[in-house]
């Protein structure tokens, strides 16, 4: 990895909108600029399997997916998915984790068992984590489906480049579906900045 | 991917390597391209379908064989030619491949095959890289998505020229990386027509006999290009204790790992070029090559003298990455390597691919989970996901279509501890037409005793709800002829007494039917009849909801493994006659259901009725 190339890390399970929001921070860093990489891997994932979608960016980019110990970002869809990927963060890392907790029929049928506090693993693990619930933002303000963009709005103050470049690229993806979903959108993105930014403060062992 | 379609000449593009072969593809000319759905490669079909028709005729192909015939017929007719597959698609296709070789092309013919490095969605990983020794045709490999791009250009080139099929070799983590690609303009290619000429086309031994040291000829020619080819660079570096010989996205790995190294880049890595590989052998103390899963080049380096090092220090098994090649390496170096501190990664659950909420797959796994004395031979498809829990009801998955063979071969070949066994077939329906008829038709000539599930969901699931001739749309969604399997197994000798269409979430009526059917000696066909919950033809039903009063905990519904049933507690309970039970109480996830109702079913209590929201505290998911 070149120092100047910075490493996203996107996780979560299919369905839940991964993919499209690491493409919507990839059109960012190219409105800046950037050379870009994306790449997940796709296939059985959208079957409720786990999604990861690696983002690079930077002067030139060479390897496509980002190393263990090396992701500047993790922005977690689902709390047990951003613990199972927090070896990929480099130290000082920051994790943004919606706390959804999503429980596969594995462990409905009690093969296996769901962590009870995988953020707190993730803290004692020394790991910055911000957690906030997106999902509940989301329906708060009437629709479910805006928890993507509450996504994109958390990690909006973590980026190389301004929040404004990454609202432009969100309003451009929906500009053609009326100006109401673009103000959801728009208020979407600000209740994500604020959740990440109050939540930030939490105590570390919390 | 629909961005691309009307995009301008010369305009910046975020584009998968399927996205940009693509555009590619259509910028080249290329006027039939044709393919069967496959992870990775299925893009690349699906990218070229939105291109306008009347520049390209695209098509969904019922197999990889007969869409390698198609674009071949369509090279003979002296157009350009595409034809994309997954790795294990090519060993189909193989047939015509080994004598396309001889004819040659007349319109440039380029063959995109996607290797499944790391098996994400593939029954195995093999080597596309092959084809190109065994069939004596120059192998292309991008490293990403703008050298994919540019390299279907060059492809059609270099087949013309040559007149012979070429491959492009693509991985998954090319066909789906995302980089920027700088597009160019559609130049039309000038068709000049099928020409007669039963000497190169028609291959009966004599003609093939003089068709044979053409090809081994032109493999000659080949290799000096591979030589003077602005595809193959040597890049001198200035640490030169390690050399590197690589091709595709290892490439990028190396560049990233040894950004000082002298690397000799292949992007047409067969034939290989011998003297700028001694160039490299004279400048570095030390010849690694970096390539995924076969040491191919690396053993034909060394039977060419070349002293080269590559699985004595990497693996031989899935994807490269920078961080596996820099520990490798510093150890043929006997130095000390020290990865960046991360933090040690935890054990969490893992979280399988699943059926989706109302796949009626479902409701055929929780049948066969139910039934006793089976031996259940599988297929390539999401129902393969039967194997898993909570179903555990396959018992083999070999390739496309071979559940019946192999179920034919159970029958035949059992032990007289299985005498009274009972064998059962399950298939889908776009398998079942790839390469499942002929299978059957073997069951039925050879008088096998096997029940058949076809489950016709019509559509190709697995790889995202493809049209195919069981839903009777192409692959632009317009009408096409649809089959009729009762029809068509009537035809390969089902007896029609023996076939029966069922729905798939009316348990107890596909319970009876499969109980009775294997009990019959003889070959019987089950055929499902509802839709992919993926494709248009599924509509949603209201959802369900477990009344907590009535729940007592059985868990019947869990069996069902649909992925909207979740525990809400956990208990245990002694029975009468003082056996320990666990309990699990459950609820659905009102916003995952669509109401299909095969969790009522089977609960004994009744406690699964309409949702109605007042009664629920809605779940929370993004």
């Amino acid at each position: 990895m070149t120092s100047s190339t910075t490493n996203i890390l996107v996780c979560g399970i299919g369905g839940q909108g991964v993919m499209t929001a690491t493409e919507i921070l990839a059109e960012a860093a190219i409105a800046e600029g950037h050379d870009v990489k994306k790449t997940e891997v796709a296939g059985m994932s959208q079957r409720g399997g786990v999604v990861t979608s690696h983002l690079r960016f930077g002067p030139r980019v060479l390897s496509p997916q980002i190393a263990p110990g090396t992701a500047h970002v993790l922005l977690g869809f689902e709390a047990a998915e951003a613990l199972r990927w927090m070896g990929h963060l480099a130290p000082g890392g920051l994790a943004l984790v919606n706390d959804a907790r999503l429980v596969p029929p594995v462990v409905e049928l009690g093969l296996f068992s769901y962590p009870d506090d995988p953020l707190g693993m993730m803290r004692k693990a020394g790991i910055h984590t911000v957690a906030f619930d997106a999902a509940s933002i989301a329906k708060s303000l009437g629709d479910l489906r805006l928890g993507n963009t509450v996504m994109l709005g958390a990690i909006a103050d973590h980026l190389p480049f301004s929040a404004d470049v990454l609202l432009s690229c969100i309003v451009k993806r929906f500009a053609s579906k009326g100006e109401k979903l673009v103000d959801m959108n728009r208020q979407a993105f600000a209740a994500g900045r604020t959740a990440a930014r109050d939540n930030s403060a939490a105590p570390a062992t919390a | 991917m629909a961005a691309v379609m009307p995009a301008a000449a010369q305009s910046r593009h975020l584009l998968s390597g399927n996205e940009a072969v693509a555009r590619a593809a259509w910028e080249a000319g290329v006027k039939v391209a044709a393919g069967y759905p496959g992870t990775p490669a299925t893009e690349m079909l699906e990218a070229l379908s939105k291109y306008p028709r009347e520049d390209i005729y695209t098509e969904w192909s019922v197999n990889e064989k007969v869409s390698l015939e198609v674009s071949i017929g369509a090279s003979m007719a002296g157009s350009r030619a595409f034809c994309a597959m997954k790795h294990v698609g090519l060993n189909v296709a193989a047939d015509p491949l080994m004598t396309l070789t001889l004819t040659g092309v007349n319109g440039g013919l380029v063959i995109a095959v996607a290797d499944d490095v790391g098996m994400s969605s593939s029954q195995n990983e093999q080597d596309s890289r092959f084809w190109g020794r065994f069939a004596h045709v120059p192998i292309l490999e991008p490293a990403d998505s703008q050298e994919a791009y540019a390299m279907v250009g060059y492809a059609y080139e270099l087949s013309e020229e040559y007149q012979v099929p070429v491959i492009l070799r693509m991985t998954a983590r090319i066909c789906h990386v995302k980089g920027i690609v700088n597009v160019g303009a559609r130049v039309p290619h000038k068709n000049l027509g099928f020409t007669k000429d039963a000497e190169r086309w028609v291959m009966v031994p004599g003609h093939a006999k003089r068709r044979l040291p053409l090809m081994y000829q032109r493999e000659q020619e080949l290799r000096k290009l591979s030589e003077k080819t602005p595809l193959n660079i040597l890049e001198p570096g200035t640490d030169r204790r390690v050399g590197f010989i690589t091709s595709g996205p290892a490439y990028m790995h190396v560049r990233e790992a040894f950004p000082d190294a002298p690397v000799l880049k292949l992007g047409m890595s067969y034939p290989w070029p011998l003297e700028k590989a001694k160039e490299l052998e004279a400048m570095a103390d030390l010849v690694v090559v970096v390539e995924e899963t076969e040491p191919i080049l690396e053993l034909e380096l060394n039977a060419a003298g070349i002293k080269a090092h590559g699985k004595d220090a990497l693996p031989r098994i899935g994807e490269l990455a920078p961080e596996i090649l820099k520990p490798g390496v510093a150890r043929l170096l006997a130095k000390e390597f020290t990865p960046p501190p991360a933090v040690a990664p935890v054990p969490v659950f893992p979280r399988p691919p699943t059926l989706c909420a109302s796949c009626p797959h479902m409701g055929a796994y929780y049948v066969l989970s139910q039934l006793r004395n089976l031996t259940i031979s599988g297929d390539i498809g999401c129902y393969t996901l039967g194997a898993g829990h909570p179903w555990n009801s396959l018992d083999s998955t070999i390739c496309m279509g071979a559940s019946m063979g192999v179920a034919l071969g159970l029958d035949k070949g059992r032990s007289e501890a299985d005498k009274n066994k009972r064998i059962v077939a399950v298939i889908g329906d776009s398998t079942f037409m790839h390469m499942g008829m002929q299978g059957l038709l073997d069951i039925t000539y050879n008088r096998g005793i096997v029940t058949v599930l076809l489950l016709d969901n019509g559509a190709v699931g697995m790889t995202g709800g493809q049209n195919s001739p069981a839903n009777g749309r192409d692959i632009h969604s317009q009408a096409a002829p649809r089959i009729s399997f009762p029809k068509l197994v009537e035809a390969l000798g089902v007896k029609p007494e023996r076939i029966h269409v069922v729905d798939p979430y009316e348990l107890p009526t596909l319970f009876k039917l499969l109980r009775e059917e294997t009990k019959i000696d003889d070959v019987s066909v089950i055929i499902t009849n509802r839709p992919c919950v993926l494709i248009e033809d599924f509509k949603p039903l209201k959802p369900y909801m477990v009344d907590e009063d009535k729940c007592t905990g059985c868990g019947n519904c869990i069996e069902v493994g649909c992925p909207a049933i979740h525990v809400t507690r956990r208990g245990k309970e002694v029975k009468a006659s003082g056996k320990e039970v666990d309990l699990a109480f459950t609820r659905i996830d009102s916003t995952a259901c669509t109401g299909c109702g095969l969790c009522l079913q089977p609960c004994a209590p009744e406690a699964i009725m309409p949702y109605a929201p007042q009664n629920v505290i809605s779940i929370q998911s993004v």
